[in-house]
């Protein structure tokens, strides 16, 4: 209904008359850059991710109380196991060591588990809420590092309590702490653990760039990685050569490396060459991330978007 | 310097053909039959600093592909661009540093966080200094009456509020080109004025460049001085707003009201679209209009006269359909 007169009047400013404020906006410089400065971009993610993640903070506390419930089963599993086959020990583990086995296979994938990053890479990709990524000067595989990192420490914050007192129910299944130096190796491998695991599920979330509808797959990766992690029992219990294969493989140090640590099971020299090994994989799965989501995006550039 | 050149810009889509019946999906599983899709078909443009720019054409045109291309989400099947003299789809951190995009149908900030602390993460991504952002936030936030709601979830937030908070994210980092797409959809009259006044006094400020595509022509009179017509992946039109009305535009809606009842011998000025007691409305050729109202006035007693252009849609629907039929032609 607008006559063209019209139009004049209600546009913005002509290009010519705001040509003078052109030398206004400054070309934005290149940031800082460095370890400090992305640490510190980073360290703001975290931040924000972890207020995130304390928005469902009854659905949390609720989730980790109820993660216990099973343990009370398996206890009596391994009990009935153990008395049934008469023998006080099965494939070097007492009854006692077994159960603080799979308790400590708790703390381990407290670390290496990552609900909801294969799944969460794989929709951000079909649903092209990715390009947030491509758009905004942010890496996408750091973000959810830090992002990561933040979910990690509410989690193990928040589960501490119960977790502690669920060890002190259970206290006498240990031996007590290990020595200093013991505690410190097992320090580092739950935290290459934490590394091995984000590296791993974040590559298997980037299939997601190839197949549309990954559900199934996820579920039989992650079905399969609860038994040959170790995290169901110990991996010395399976026959060879099967126990020798698994104990080869990276996924073992998702749960069953950092408690054998723990319970003093692999010490000295092979301690050392295990922790090296376990952070030659965290950097294999680094690449192996890096590569696939490379290539995924040039594939995504191509056909989607 | 030009801010976005394109030449020759083409984009060929691969689509996989769904046949019906299982035998068929059966042999979809070996076989596959593809269709290539041009969803841009070679289009060239440029556009100077502090141009606000409107990209027009119907759904499927191209219009979003071409943004894709130019925000560097896809690679071009064919054909060049430079965007703040980068090529987009490399992706160089600087160039990404300089622009942004926005996505009506699309969300960008943390659904259950204060929008404010999604403003935070901005602000460290983008590397603004504490005192900018401080101030630019104020005057967005101002501008766009949403200063009270920077705190609750977003989740929490209506339609329209969400995307003023969209677009507060989108320039807090004070970007030189702003590439926005359907940034009104879904809202209401009052919020769609909100987001137009917005734009227009952050483009008087700061000379921001801006391309955006919508559906409603009152975002286009309001905000753009230049559109593109797109239509099937190619270019249609390139010119002034009012230059759309003066090519595609030939007629002119006369409304006359007379001393009297209106006469019944009108048909011979022009096509008769009313015809109501005193009121008559006339469509006349465009280049006609001074000549039929003197011969009204000659021979009737008037007691007004509006001569109106055709509604802008009216219009656009017009080239839409003649580039459908030019190409089905060719």
């Amino acid at each position: 209904m607008t006559p063209p007169d019209g139009l004049a009047a209600q546009t913005a400013p002509a290009p010519s008359s705001a040509a003078p404020l052109l030398v206004a906006p400054p070309l934005r410089q290149a940031p800082p850059r460095g370890p400090i400065a992305t640490l510190k971009k980073h360290t703001k993610i975290v931040r924000i991710s972890l207020s995130e993640r304390m928005t469902y903070r009854s659905d949390f506390l609720l989730g980790t109380i109820l993660r216990f419930l099973p343990l009370v089963t398996t206890i009596l599993l391994w009990k009935s196991i153990y008395e049934s086959s008469g023998r006080s020990e099965l494939a070097g583990f007492r009854y006692r060591e077994m159960i603080a086995y799979l308790l400590l296979t708790h703390i381990s994938r407290m670390f290496s588990s990552m609900p909801g990053l294969a799944a969460g890479i794989a929709r951000d990709i079909r649903e092209g809420t990715l390009k947030r990524y491509l758009i905004q000067p942010v890496d996408m595989i750091g973000y959810l590092l830090s992002s990561r990192v933040a979910h990690k420490v509410a989690y193990i914050t928040m589960s501490f309590l119960p977790y502690m007192g669920l060890f002190v129910l259970c206290r006498r299944y240990f031996d007590g702490f290990p020595d200093a130096l013991t505690m410190a190796a097992y320090a580092a491998s739950l935290v290459l653990s934490f590394l091995v695991g984000f590296f791993f599920e974040a590559s298997v979330g980037m299939v997601g760039f190839w197949f549309l509808e990954v559900t199934s797959l996820l579920y039989i990766v992650m079905t399969l990685n609860f038994f040959i992690s170790g995290h169901m029992l110990p991996l010395d219990l399976l026959p060879q050569p099967w126990s020798a294969i698994l104990k080869a493989l990276p996924f073992q140090y998702m749960a069953y490396f950092p408690a054998v640590v723990f319970l003093r099971k692999i010490t000295g020299w092979s301690l050392v060459l295990h922790l090296l090994l376990e952070l030659t994989w965290a950097i294999v799965f680094m690449v192996l991330c890096r590569g696939l989501y490379r290539l995924g995006l040039k594939r995504y550039s191509a056909y989607g978007g | 310097m030009a801010i976005i050149e394109a030449a020759g810009l083409t984009k060929t889509y691969r689509v996989f053909q769904k046949k019906e019946g299982v035998l068929a999906a059966l042999r979809g599983l070996y076989k596959r039959e593809y269709r290539e899709v041009r969803a841009v078909d070679r289009i060239s443009f440029a556009i100077e600093p502090g141009e606000m720019v409107a990209f027009l054409g119907p759904n499927g045109a191209g219009k979003t592909t071409t943004l894709k291309m130019l925000s560097g989400l896809i690679y071009p099947t064919s054909g060049e661009a430079r965007v703040l003299d980068f090529v987009p789809w490399q992706r160089a951190d600087l160039f990404r540093r300089q622009f942004s995009l926005v996505m009506g149908q699309k969300n960008q900030l943390w659904w259950d966080l204060p929008a404010a602390d999604s403003f935070q993460l901005h602000r460290e991504i983008y590397s603004i200094p504490q005192a900018e952002f401080a101030k630019t936030l104020g005057e967005l936030t101002e501008l766009l009456g949403v200063a009270k709601l920077t705190r609750q979830a977003v989740r929490e937030l209506s339609l329209g509020e969400r995307m003023k908070m969209e677009l507060i994210a989108a320039l807090l980092h004070g970007p030189r080109l702003l590439l926005l797409d359907e940034p009104t959809i879904g809202l209401d009259v009052v919020a769609q004025a909100a987001i137009q006044k917005c734009l227009r006094d952050y483009h008087s400020q700061r000379g921001v460049t801006m391309l955006l595509t919508s559906h409603y022509m009152r975002d286009v009179e309001a905000l753009c001085d230049r559109v593109l017509v797109i239509n099937r992946g190619g270019m249609v039109y390139d010119g002034p707003l009012a230059g759309i009305i003066e090519k595609f535009g030939e007629s002119k809606l006369v409304k006359l009201q007379f001393e009297g009842p209106a006469p019944d011998d009108l048909g011979r000025f022009g096509q008769v679209v009313r015809r109501e007691g005193p009121f008559a409305d006339i469509r006349i050729e465009r280049s006609r209009v001074s000549e039929i109202l003197s011969a009204v006035l000659d021979r009737h007693a008037l007691a007004d006269v509006t001569v109106e252009d055709p509604p802008l849609e009216e219009i656009i629907a017009k080239v839409f359909e003649e580039a459908r039929l030019d190409h089905d032609a060719a």
